[in-house]
């Protein structure tokens, strides 16, 4: 079962909820947590797990073979990226701009534009008794997060059973790496906080997984800071609250120095496992 | 006319709160850009009129006319973003896994396939309640190509600032290091790095900074919360001097920004207090390194 954590606002415990609740499940059975925030991944700040496999992830791009070129104009024509241009007697790949559509490569009558791998990234796999820990790191400069979270999600298709619950931390925002995050999910949690701009996200957030047509519930972190219209909100709407974590500033304090959560603070725990029990139940649904 | 870039790589450090007390205290000599345009925000702060909308269309998406459609299967055999399944024996594009490259229109051996271009959100010029003007956005759901309507968004309140001759754009960007930031950072003249002293504040900032690096433009870092965490605000301190980083100021950790936040208002409209004075030391050292 997936489970994607996701959130429109950043910085609002996305981390710190996919990281403790691993930990958590890990007590009592097998668990997968994957960051796919690779432009910002910090779930491994908090995850102390044995490297077990590391591999570059690679976007395919093409690359121009001068010898075989004629010149044609044909792959300028068809590159909608303009990561393909014609300069004078020279054809120019601009490979942040190129999404790997392969059109340049395959119709190019002359075979001038083999695609080749470029790297983008790195993956990594930790492991620590039930928890399988697998984070993607974008490479500085690289501009597209899509391949990489797609790539990772893949990883971790491969890797692991159907029936093992996986959580996904995922990035901020509402655009397409948030879209490729959870697209696969059985079912979304969305955080956030209890303020204006927590609501403001929320909101499309949650107009985001109707879109997606996505299972979706609301978790409250922060709470008692800020005032009740997130909670009137969700009321209104029926969407179900599964979790309200405390402010408190020790929590603060903790997840600041890299520290969990779940056996440092009686309250959080109790809330978290409320979240762990939510998911069970949802996992048997799924089951049958 | 200076253009100061607000970042932080990791998100909720306090970018909009203090990007938006930038756009008070600077008043009418500045020009606001909300370019974090999938979880636009500053506008709850900064009220601003709407007063001119614009439709903004970017990408393309493929349309397949089920009557020319003869199930030759060459358009999802090409298609390398597996975003034509059959459903039904019917070849339908999923919208939201097309990436618009048109590859499947060029090989449709009956033109079956058409293009159709992506309206992607809208965008905004607007008075705020301090009379300055704010471009902003708000992106359609799901939608691609944030970093070009981020683009958009900072080339008007640029068009506006020398128009009107203003001194300063400043523009709140998104959280990351992908192509939304890459866009909003390019051309800038200043970088406001704002940070929290905990592991994932500055692993995110030594990553958004190495970025801000390949473009060689001066950075300049506010430590918001800074007593949240003394040992890791000091790291972050050592680290702003071994790279040759601005160390702005430091803010404490303060309720006072949420509630200031929960009536619309900037820290310095809310707190004339300590904060206030902490902010508008800020915004003058901003602007002399920005003038440098």
């Amino acid at each position: 079962m997936n489970i994607a954590i996701a959130s429109g606002k950043g910085g609002t415990g996305k981390t710190t909820l996919s990281t403790n609740l691993a930990v958590l499940f890990a007590e009592s059975q097998k668990v997968v947590l994957s960051d796919l925030d690779v432009e910002e991944p910090n779930s491994g700040l908090f995850i102390k797990a044995e490297l077990v496999h590391e591999e570059n992830k690679f976007k395919i791009i093409p690359e121009w073979v001068e010898d075989k070129c004629t010149l044609c104009g044909i792959c300028q024509d068809v590159c909608n990226f303009h990561a393909v241009i014609q300069l004078g007697t020279k054809i120019m790949v601009f490979p942040e701009l190129c999404h790997s559509c392969y059109a340049c490569s395959e119709l190019c009558p002359t075979e001038a534009l083999p695609m080749i791998p470029k790297k983008m990234g790195v993956l990594k796999h930790f492991n620590q008794g039930n928890l399988s820990f697998i984070e993607s790191r974008l490479d500085i400069g690289e501009e597209q997060a899509v391949p990489l979270i797609a790539q990772t999600i893949q990883y971790v298709n491969e890797n692991f059973l159907d029936n093992i619950i996986k959580i996904y931390d995922a990035p901020p925002g509402t655009s397409c790496p948030v879209i490729e995050a959870t697209k696969d999910a059985d079912f979304v949690i969305l955080v956030t906080e209890p303020t204006p701009f927590g609501l403001h996200d929320l909101k499309i957030a949650v107009e985001t997984m109707r879109e997606l047509k996505k299972g979706y519930a609301v978790i409250i972190n922060r709470y008692g800071i800020g005032n009740d219209d997130v909670l009137e909100y969700c009321n209104k709407g029926a969407i179900p609250i599964i979790a309200k974590i405390p402010n408190d500033r020790r929590i603060a304090e903790l997840y600041s120095s890299g520290k969990l959560i779940y056996n440092q603070h009686a309250d959080a725990r109790r809330q978290l496992e409320g979240i762990m029990d939510y998911i069970l139940k949802l996992n048997q649904v799924i089951i049958k | 006319m200076k253009e100061i870039v607000v970042i932080s790589g990791k998100g909720g450090t306090g970018k909009t709160s203090i990007t938006a007390s930038f756009a008070v205290l600077g008043g009418n000599n500045v020009v606001v850009a909300d370019c974090d345009v999938d979880a636009a925000d500053m506008h709850l702060l900064m009220q601003p009129d709407f007063a001119q909308s614009e439709d903004f269309y970017s990408g393309e998406l493929a349309i397949i006319d089920q009557d020319k459609c003869t199930q030759c299967d060459e358009c999802a055999n090409v298609c390398r973003y597996s975003a034509i399944p059959i459903i039904d024996g019917k070849y339908i594009v999923d919208a939201l896994s097309c990436e618009g490259c048109g590859y499947c229109a060029r090989v449709c051996p009956t033109e079956a396939i058409t293009n159709v271009d992506l309206n992607v959100g809208k965008w905004y010029v607007s008075t705020v309640k301090t009379g300055n003007i704010m471009v902003h956005a708000k992106l359609g759901i799901g939608a691609d190509n944030s970093g070009k309507l981020v683009a958009k968004v900072k080339n008007e309140a640029k068009q506006t600032a020398s128009d009107t001759n203003k001194d300063y754009i400043i523009v709140d960007g998104s959280p990351g290091i992908g192509c939304p930031v890459v866009s909003s950072i390019s051309g800038a003249n200043f970088v406001v790095l704002v940070t929290e002293p905990s592991v994932s504040g500055l692993h995110d900032l030594k990553r958004v900074y190495q970025l801000v690096k390949k473009f060689k433009i001066k950075a300049g870092c506010i430590i918001n919360k800074s007593d949240i965490n003394k040992q890791v605000s000091e790291e972050i301190e050592n680290y702003l001097e071994k790279e040759d980083i601005v160390h702005i100021s430091s803010l404490p950790y303060d309720e006072t920004f949420t509630e200031a936040m929960t009536k619309g208002k900037t820290i310095v409209e809310y707190d004339k207090s300590k904060l206030y004075n902490s902010m508008i030391e800020s915004w003058e050292k901003v602007q002399l390194i920005a003038n440098k």
